[in-house]
């Protein structure tokens, strides 16, 4: 490894940091717009062209407001917090393949963060430890509304990591049938290339089809988005675990959530969806378009899912707490368990024949 | 399995929204500063203290808008007309005339006291003020100048609607005001005999024809 390869290794993850922020501004507008339009309004439409540095605006100014500290505050925690949300949330999605792989002056330069052998492990444990923000910045506030927002997180992620990380099972053990099985995302990107009968995508959609059902509510929870948005439920909790923020400390969590969606988002399209997987247009196209290309099928994968999380925003309406937990306990997590028999019996059925067939 | 059609339902119509919103005319809302929308005809505006054509006041001071006003923010001191160069065709004439229009509701009833018609409303409602002093109208602000125009508070303000000024306000009367027996019994829109002039009421050759 020589000085080329750490320049490569700094500017691929200098790119996810950068596409991570880019698209944290760009999401926050869509969002703003997309509700708007639902709800027969303009949405914000002043500052840039279509509104589109609002989220800049907004961010400037909770920069430079003041950082209150309320008197029963564990300052230490406090301030810690928001780090805690926002570095998870960056690390969410180094393991992401964001194109295909290229080779420039002999080097093979992947775009992905760090291609982990370990990647879907990885995503469970960020995602994991994004809750500590929450809990900590609910117990370090020393007020009411943040703690029981708090608690509420602890007890939604406990739910619904579970059936995530079920459902993550059944497509790993699936693309295993293809790929020879991997944990890392760019192996399952891999195996999801060609097609099924000429012209449907090889997607893992298809034949894990309630798995990503359950995937995709289960990561709508796990964001804290509505309708599972009970952690800063406003009616009830004020602003749930950040009440008590203000100014860039409270920018952080909002910049975690929406890092959060897009990483979220991205996996779902990865382990679905084919990742950049699509067509290729071969000899047909500029080598640079070409080169651009996966990247833009994953962007447009992904922001397909995150419409869908817009979309069932401006829909529904946050459930109870009570249908929360039996949503997760009593629908979502046995219909992973099933499913993953289900898939595993099919899997092993195709590979080594009946039980009695020997 | 019922949940699930009632959410996609839901999302059914979020979505139709959306795309009558975007494709369609279902925006509701209007770029205010930017695009205005035509005022109903009977809008309450800011008031307006009106002259005769040939420039007299109308006001006679008699102080029953100050009576009729629910929220008690109009003050009204009447004076006598002096007697060689006479304020308004009364005897009296309103030489102190302040609205404050922190407390107005914009209810109308001073309009409908006025025996006169000498204070009625316009279309003008941006009429905030940077201080609590310069909501309180006097017959400077009030008093429509001898052309027929009327003053503006601020009006070098970029967002100052002065054509609004000019519209007055409109009330439903069960007859014609000129008691012309042809219009006994029709309901029709008549404007204050304000600073505006509102299309003529039809005769009733033209609506039978």
């Amino acid at each position: 490894m020589d000085g080329v390869d750490i320049l490569i290794v700094v500017g691929r993850v200098l790119a996810v940091f950068v596409l991570l922020l880019v698209t944290t501004i760009f999401n926050v507008w869509l969002e703003r717009k997309t509700i708007a339009d639902m709800q027969n309004r303009v949405g914000p439409d002043r500052a840039g062209p279509f509104g589109l540095l609002q989220t800049v605006a907004d961010g400037l100014k909770l920069f430079f407001k003041e950082q209150i500290n309320p008197s029963k505050v564990e300052y230490g925690m406090f301030v810690l917090a928001p780090f805690l949300a926002v570095i998870p949330a960056l690390l969410l999605f180094m393991v992401v393949p964001f194109g295909r792989p290229f080779t420039i002056g002999g080097r093979e330069v992947l775009l992905q963060g760090a291609d982990l052998n370990v990647g879907v492990l990885f995503i469970l444990a960020m995602s994991s430890l994004a809750v500590y923000a929450v809990v900590l910045a609910g117990w370090s506030s020393g007020s009411k509304y943040p703690l029981l927002g708090a608690v509420r997180a602890t007890a939604q992620a406990i739910s619904y990591e579970a059936a995530i990380g079920l459902s993550i099972v059944s497509v790993v053990m699936f693309s295993s049938t293809r790929a020879g099985g991997t944990l890392s995302l760019a192996g399952i990107v891999e195996s999801q290339a060609g097609t099924y009968l000429g012209f449907l995508p090889r997607w893992n959609l298809f034949p894990q089809v309630v798995a990503f059902v359950i995937f995709f509510l289960a990561i709508i929870a796990e964001t804290n988005r509505a309708p599972f948005d009970l952690v800063e439920a406003e009616q009830e909790l004020v602003g749930g675990f950040h009440t008590e923020y203000s100014g860039m400390r409270f920018a952080m969590y909002q910049l975690a959530e929406y890092m959060n969606i897009f990483s979220m988002s991205a996996i779902c399209a990865t382990l679905f969806l084919g990742g950049w997987n699509g067509p290729t247009f071969d000899g047909q196209i500029p080598a640079w378009v070409s080169a651009v290309l996966p990247t833009v099928w994953l962007l447009i994968k992904t922001y397909a899912v995150i419409f869908a999380f817009f979309w069932i925003r401006a829909t529904m309406p946050r459930l109870r707490y009570d249908q929360l937990m039996q949503i997760g306990w009593k629908r979502l997590i046995p219909a992973a368990l099933v499913w993953l028999i289900l898939s595993t019996v099919a899997i092993s059925v195709r590979q080594f024949g009946l039980p009695w067939s020997a | 399995m019922s949940g699930l059609g009632a959410f996609l339902r839901g999302l059914r119509v979020t979505g139709k929204v959306m795309v009558n919103t975007v494709f369609g005319d279902g925006l509701v809302t209007t770029k205010y500063p930017q695009e205005f929308r035509q005022k109903p005809q009977r809008f309450h505006g800011r008031h307006v203290l009106n002259r005769y054509p040939d420039g007299m006041e109308k006001c006679i001071g008699c102080e029953l808008c100050a009576g009729a006003c629910p929220a008690r923010c109009i003050y009204v001191r009447g004076r006598d007309n002096p007697s060689d160069e006479p304020v308004s065709p009364g005897e009296r004439y309103g030489y102190v005339y302040e609205i404050n229009m922190l407390r107005c509701i914009f209810c109308g009833l001073c309009v409908e006291a006025c025996p006169t018609e000498a204070i009625t409303m316009t279309h003008l409602f941006e009429i905030s003020t940077a201080n609590r002093r310069d909501a309180i109208y006097t017959r400077q602000e009030l008093l429509m100048r001898p052309d027929g125009s009327v003053p503006h508070m601020f009006p070098d303000d970029p967002l100052a609607q002065l054509a609004e000024l000019d519209t007055a306000d409109g009330w439903l009367r069960a007859t014609a005001p000129s008691g012309v027996a042809a219009y006994e019994g029709v309901q029709a829109w008549q404007g204050t005999p304000g600073p505006a002039s509102w299309a003529p009421e039809p005769t009733q050759d033209e609506r039978d024809a």
